[in-house]
């Protein structure tokens, strides 16, 4: 635990009792020091994964995919065709993990469901507003229970990052907290936005403030707005699960999305969560890529550790 | 066992093309020395070289040859072209970077990552650095035409054996002066390597040149009645008595002596960077760094979650084959270090203070040891006073900012700082009453060619580096 006045989870309920409070709080958090979190995310980029170490990093990453689909443009068709790929990534290899979760848009969601009921695939799905949430409560509830209702496992939320911006702590976390109620049973991940909170303080913060409101995951982006997730800010998310775990005995998720594009990029946040939180993150239930083109680059990479070598990008499927 | 254990990533040796033994680097070619000794790999033992062993005798030739380039060549030469060749050398060191780096993990036993990723990068930014200084001496605040000196002795030791070549002669060639080097006897091979560098770059003969050999070697050298200026980076105790061979000569000196710095943590210190700050002081280059910060002064309101973080992040600490690719921590570079630090870590205990070290599992062959943090440390106790040299912490604590400078200053050696705040008023307020060399805010054992670096008191005298870095080896 670093949080310098260690508090004990009796007191973390005081810390939301008024908007005072809990900026109190979080303000007191000890501060990151930026150049110091990138030079740490920059060393561990640095670690050789090669062989068995390798091969697992490939099979663990790939069950740890989202696979995503955030388009206008996105039909039945299309998602129907995601939600297979997620069931068997590679149709040609049964040994081949399948993806954590299929995620989508609200209307989606029983499309997918369709394909992968039954089945240890989670449906995800975007709400509130997403990704802008621009959008009055009232809505953001509704697009909840919309997706809920249709089938989602899990929902993604995005924080209202003018009100964190603007000091407003209360009214975000309030927001975290009905939109935790109207997910029932289905878990949150709640989407921080990084890019838009620029600072690392600002993601420490908005880490523990989306943790004390009961979210699920944290998550850096919507994939929307550049930058998206990076090592670093990931580094700092780890750290703020692995220190509100310390005080609260409560486990939460972590998942970067959007520019993870390479096999080499996911096996560095693989590196990334074991040397700093270890073994009880390196589990597609406690982390999560959201991505859609690294699942092929993995693939490929993988029969290369199989075959010996490129198959190339006409051997795996485009969806 | 982990679930994502990493696979060995070994750097390939055969990069490396070593012979069988090297002579001395005399007037441009290697010659034969008096005698010879074996130069081992500290991670397993193997004999690499067998390295020439140089006299009296050779050193008077190395020096001869040395004054002949200086008073014929070098000297004479303008700064223009002598940056010629140090652009070359450090162009050629960039090349060989590769090389370099292996061949250093193999002798000295330090991670490849540190020799891949920080020595030798920095032994290369020294050259060009100093290059650009070559033809610009007039203008670097040392008088309207600064002389060179004549012939400089350097001697240099075994924590970061190329680097170290490089803070001492690159400055000296820059400004004209010419020298003999010895490397330090338990790490030569890099500084035989970098003599070939020279031939590469048609170096003139006699500009470098470079004795390897033990303490008699370096004896001679100190005391050789030609050589005009002595460079040493080492002990203290070595320091003093290079300080009584010159006194009373013409001699100019430069000492750069050993440490014991504190690394200060305040309680308002951005915690998880902060900690990697006192890994990275400490563990770094097994913590043979003289500038390494050995004393962790933290503040008492934070020091149990400052000291449980520690032990969480040494425990991720990946000790072993120093040419892994992932290897944090590699071997002790000789016997004779791996008895000073168990000698002084067992005078700890003895004392009181507790050990602490993560489970880890060292090689069966060659020199190591884990990385060791000591609590429960007082000022009194050996610990927390004479440098180790090791990956061995000592934790201290403190109340208030004036009892960490107290404590900070209450060492004969005054080498180097650091300073954890994220206050900035504070940092400067800190920064100010230390007597260390360098202070590090918010960082520790950062380097750049472009800054001076050199201690107070018992760690020595002369700033190596920067634009300061020349005055050492200039008439004015």
């Amino acid at each position: 635990m670093t949080v310098a006045t260690t508090p004990s989870a009796a007191t973390l309920a005081e810390v939301t009792r008024s908007n005072a409070a809990l900026r109190a709080f979080l303000h007191g958090l000890p501060g990151v020091d930026k150049v110091g979190a990138d030079a740490r995310a920059a060393t561990l980029g640095t670690r050789s994964i090669k062989t068995t170490a390798k091969a697992l990093a490939i099979d663990l990453a790939i069950s740890m995919v989202d696979l995503t689909t955030l388009e206008g443009a996105d039909t039945p068709g299309k998602v129907r065709g995601l939600a297979n790929k997620a069931l068997r990534p590679d149709p040609l290899d049964p040994t081949c993990p399948p993806t954590a979760a299929v995620c989508v848009y609200p209307s989606m969601v029983a499309e997918v469901a369709r394909v992968v009921k039954g089945s240890p695939v989670k449906i995800a799905s975007v709400a509130t507003a997403f990704p802008a949430g621009q959008a009055s409560l009232k809505v953001k509830l509704d697009d909840v229970r919309d997706a809920v209702r249709a089938g989602a496992d899990e929902v993604d939320m995005v924080i209202n990052r003018g009100a964190f911006l603007s000091g407003r702590y209360l009214e975000v976390f309030e927001e975290i907290v009905a939109v935790k109620d109207a997910c029932g049973d289905a878990r949150l991940k709640v989407i921080m936005e990084t890019g838009e909170l620029v600072t690392y303080d600002n993601v420490r913060r908005a880490s523990w403030l989306s943790m004390l409101a009961g979210g699920d995951f944290i998550k850096t982006s919507t994939g929307k707005v550049q930058p998206a997730a990076t090592p670093p800010v990931t580094l700092i998310m780890l750290e703020a699960v692995r220190d509100f775990l310390a005080v609260t005995g409560r486990k939460v998720g972590v998942k970067p999305a959007g520019g993870i594009k390479t096999s080499k990029d996911a096996i560095k946040y693989l590196v990334l969560v074991n040397e700093t939180v270890g073994d009880g993150w390196l589990d597609p239930h406690w982390f999560r890529f959201g991505a859609s083109s690294v699942l092929n680059d993995l693939l490929m990479q993988r029969s290369k550790m199989k075959t010996g070598h490129y198959s190339g990008p006409d051997y795996v499927t485009l969806d | 066992m982990s679930i994502f254990e990493y696979a060995p990533a070994p750097e390939s040796r055969a990069i490396v093309s070593l012979k069988p033994s090297y002579g001395l680097f005399i007037g441009g070619e290697f010659v034969d020395g008096s005698g010879s000794f074996k130069s081992i790999s500290p991670s397993s033992e193997e004999v690499l070289a067998e390295v020439a062993e140089a006299s009296e005798a050779d050193v008077d030739r190395a020096v001869a040859a040395a004054r002949k380039a200086y008073e014929q060549v070098w000297g004479k030469m303008s700064g223009a072209e002598r940056a010629k060749y140090l652009f070359r050398i450090a162009r050629i060191i960039q090349e060989r970077g590769r090389e370099l780096a292996v061949l250093e993990s193999l002798d000295n036993g330090k991670p490849i990552r540190e020799s891949r990723d920080v020595d030798i990068p920095l032994v290369a930014a020294h050259f060009f650095y100093y290059a650009g200084w070559a033809d610009k001496l007039d203008h670097a605040g040392f008088g309207a035409s600064p002389r060179p000196l004549g012939v400089a002795g350097q001697i240099i030791p075994w924590n970061f054996p190329l680097l170290m070549l490089a803070w001492k002669i690159a400055p000296a060639l820059a400004c004209g002066n010419t020298v003999v080097l010895k490397p330090a006897e338990t790490t030569p091979l890099t500084a035989l390597l970098f003599a070939e560098i020279c031939q590469q770059a048609e170096l003139p003969p006699g500009v470098v040149n470079i004795l390897t050999g033990a303490g008699a070697a370096g004896a001679a050298l100190v005391a050789h009645p030609d050589v005009d200026k002595v460079a040493f980076t080492g002990s203290t105790e070595v320091g003093r008595i290079i300080a009584r061979t010159v006194a009373g000569t013409n001699k100019r000196v430069t000492l750069e002596l050993g440490g014991k710095a504190a690394n200060i943590v305040f309680e308002d210190a951005p915690v998880d960077q902060a900690v990697e700050g006192i890994v990275n002081g400490i563990f770094f280059n097994q913590g043979h760094v003289c500038c390494a910060g050995s004393r962790l002064l933290v503040q008492e309101s934070i020091s149990e979650e400052v000291l449980e973080s520690l032990k969480r992040r040494m425990s991720t600490l990946r000790v072993g084959d120093p040419l892994d690719k992932n290897t944090d921590i590699g071997a002790i570079n000789s016997a004779e270090q791996l008895a000073r630090i168990k000698e002084l870590t067992a005078a700890g205990e003895q004392e009181g203070a507790e050990a602490w070290s993560p489970p880890c599992e060292l090689p069966s062959r060659g020199f190591w040891f884990r990385p060791t943090i000591f609590t429960g440390v007082s000022q009194a106790h050996r610990i927390a006073r004479e440098e180790i040299f090791g990956p061995v912490l000592s934790v201290l604590t403190f109340r208030t900012p004036a009892e960490a400078v107290e404590k900070a200053n209450n060492t004969p050696y005054g080498l180097s700082a650091g300073i954890w705040t994220e206050k900035g008023s504070r940092i400067l307020a800190v920064a100010d009453q230390l007597r260390a060399g360098v202070v590090w805010a918010n960082t520790f054992n950062k380097f750049d060619p472009t800054s001076p670096f050199g201690g107070y008191k018992e760690s020595g005298y002369g700033r190596e580096g920067g634009r300061h870095g020349l005055e050492a080896y200039l008439a004015h």
